[in-house]
């Protein structure tokens, strides 16, 4: 079995909406690998899928090999799933939701002790087994319901958003343990709309809007392939972004417009920097930066993860035809694109 | 939780003692010893429809216990028969301590209510499945008002609990062939007599068919519900 998960064709409509748009992809055993989105674009209904909590609509996926359609129970007693919302049992204490939880995949008592207690420590949480769950803060629920998930030590954790509305401290908490258990072979299935994490964390991954996958790959080569290598922000001000743009012509290999600040995607920002210096007007802020995936996001969807689509002015063809083409900033890649 | 049990108690007293002085014996019985098998079958009835609206929505909709349990082995129609069991087991527990309470005051004497948990099983089965069906209907927690004040209550009141039906209209004598909590009085109340139980079999066969019949509503309301 070289696919751990594989998708074809998979669709998923509900309530007399698609959405998930024939998607396709596969993920390989023992990686990280990243959903990555804004809110609605079907990075849980393709989860939920994986773990059977619906049936596909159309298309085929299957999971260790196995059908999701007919072999729900055999599949599910080798997931962990870790829900965007912690559903941990309120009437229950800590020890105990594992324990019931254990219950669930037939694990008896005495080994469901042993394993969660060994969680409970992975996961700093000794010393807590009588507390209960309403009186532990975001970041210990948070781990607690990862600790639940893995009860039945499974061969893929899916996690639905795992840090979101975490602070800091308890992300990195969070990831810290995960790590451990990437390099203990499990496989892990990851919705964020993180950006950073996604690009720390994945192997691979893929970028989803409104259903469909736009984008499939490693996070530094998508970097690479879409924004390349650096981004000069630019706050415009009252400085009309035509100007601008002429000024830097063949230098850029591409740009991207968001409410009053410009995006300036280049192989080498210093020289850009560099031009605009003797630019006459006045701009708010400029600042040079690395390329990330939040980058290539806005580029392939037009829109920030978390802002408005009214902060979205549009984007436009890269300055000149005869731009060089720089090897981390392909000129193919850079289609016109307006956003209304 | 335990201080459910105090209510059926307040009306045995209340109702078995103040009123029960001013009735005349009934079918034969002091009326303390009419009302206690109503009791056992009306405090089981309110113990399983309690759980199987308020609780069954609580662990659904606001604790999304369903949900943590789906993405074990376990499917959506083994979490909601493990509700109705839930609600089944409220009925045995609530039921038979009270009529442990009633059997220690020396209101019941038959061997044959050793029966009643059986009965009370068979009725918890039933309202756990008429309140899921409700759950499953208006999966709302305001509309769980609407299925006491609209179904419980009224059966509470009108199957023969506090009073045989035989001084009320006709209408409502057969009208009340259709109440469940009917059967299930006659039945405690049959078994606390203890003669002529064989008659009862009538009973347990309605309830029977009733769940039976009923049993598919909860299970396809509240899988539409939970997997859209």
């Amino acid at each position: 079995m070289e696919y751990i998960i594989e998708a074809a064709g998979l669709v998923k409509k509900y309530n007399g909406k698609t959405a998930v748009d024939a998607i396709n992809f596969t993920v390989r055993q023992q990686e990280c690998f990243g959903l990555l989105g804004p809110n609605g674009a079907g990075k849980t209904s393709t989860v939920k899928m994986i773990h059977c909590f619906f049936l596909p609509t159309a298309g085929r996926l299957s999971v260790l090999g196995m059908d999701v359609r007919t072999h729900s129970r055999a599949i599910k007693r080798q997931l962990g799933v870790v829900p965007q919302e912690n559903n941990l049992d309120p009437d229950l204490g800590v020890l105990e939701n594992l324990l019931v939880y254990a219950g669930f995949f037939g694990i008896t008592r005495s080994s469901a002790l042993n394993r969660a207690g060994e969680l409970l420590e992975f996961f700093d949480l000794s010393g807590y087994e009588r507390e209960r769950v309403e009186t532990l803060s975001g970041g210990m629920k948070r781990r607690l319901t990862i600790a639940r998930a893995l009860i039945n030590s499974p061969n893929i954790l899916i996690l639905d958003e795992p840090t979101t509305g975490l602070d800091p401290q308890a992300r990195h908490l969070v990831w810290q343990r995960l790590r451990h258990l990437k390099e203990q072979g499990v496989t892990i299935l990851l919705t964020t709309h993180y950006m950073d994490e996604a690009a720390q964390w994945c192997d691979r991954l893929v970028i989803m809007d409104e259903g469909r996958i736009l984008e499939e790959g490693k996070p530094q080569e998508l970097v690479l392939k879409h924004v390349g290598k650096e981004v000069l922000e630019i706050g415009l001000g009252n400085e009309p972004a035509g100007v601008v743009l002429d000024h830097v012509s063949g230098m850029i290999c591409g740009h991207l417009i968001i409410g009053d600040t410009l995006y300036l995607y280049s192989a080498g920002g210093q020289a850009v920097l560099q031009a605009l210096q003797h630019f006459p007007g006045r701009f708010t802020h400029r600042l040079l930066r690395y390329a990330t995936l939040e980058d290539v996001f806005l580029k392939l969807t037009g829109r920030g993860l978390t802002a408005d689509g009214k902060t979205v002015a549009g984007y436009f063809p890269p300055g000149l035809e005869g731009a060089p083409a720089s090897p981390g900033c392909l000129s193919k890649d850079l289609e016109s694109k307006h956003v209304p | 939780m335990s201080l459910n049990f105090i209510e059926p108690l307040l009306y045995l007293s209340a109702l078995g003692l103040g009123l029960g002085a001013y009735v005349q014996p009934i079918e034969g019985m002091p009326y303390l010893g009419y009302l206690a098998p109503g009791l056992i079958a009306s405090s089981a009835m309110f113990a399983t429809s309690y759980e199987c609206t308020y609780g069954t929505f609580i662990r659904m909709d606001f604790q999304k216990t369903f949900h943590a349990i789906i993405a074990t082995p376990a499917s959506i129609d083994d979490v909601i028969m493990g509700e109705v069991l839930f609600g089944t087991f409220k009925s045995l527990l609530y039921g038979s301590t009270i009529l442990l309470v009633v059997f220690g005051l020396k209101l019941v004497s038959s061997p044959w209510v050793l029966l009643i948990p059986v009965v009370l099983a068979l009725s918890g089965l039933f309202f756990a499945v008429l309140a899921m069906t409700w759950t499953g209907l208006v999966p709302n927690i305001n509309s769980f008002n609407y299925f006491f004040s609209l179904i419980i209550t009224p059966l509470f009141l009108f199957s023969g609990v506090f009073f045989p039906l035989t001084g009320m209209p006709a209408l409502m004598q057969q009208v009340a062939w259709f109440s469940p909590l009917y059967h299930v009085v006659k039945l405690t109340r049959g078994l606390a007599a203890g003669d002529a139980v064989w008659l009862l079999a009538g009973d347990f066969i309605w309830l029977l068919a009733a769940t039976v019949i009923l049993l598919p509503a909860p299970l396809f309301l509240l899988r539409r519900l939970t997997i859209k």
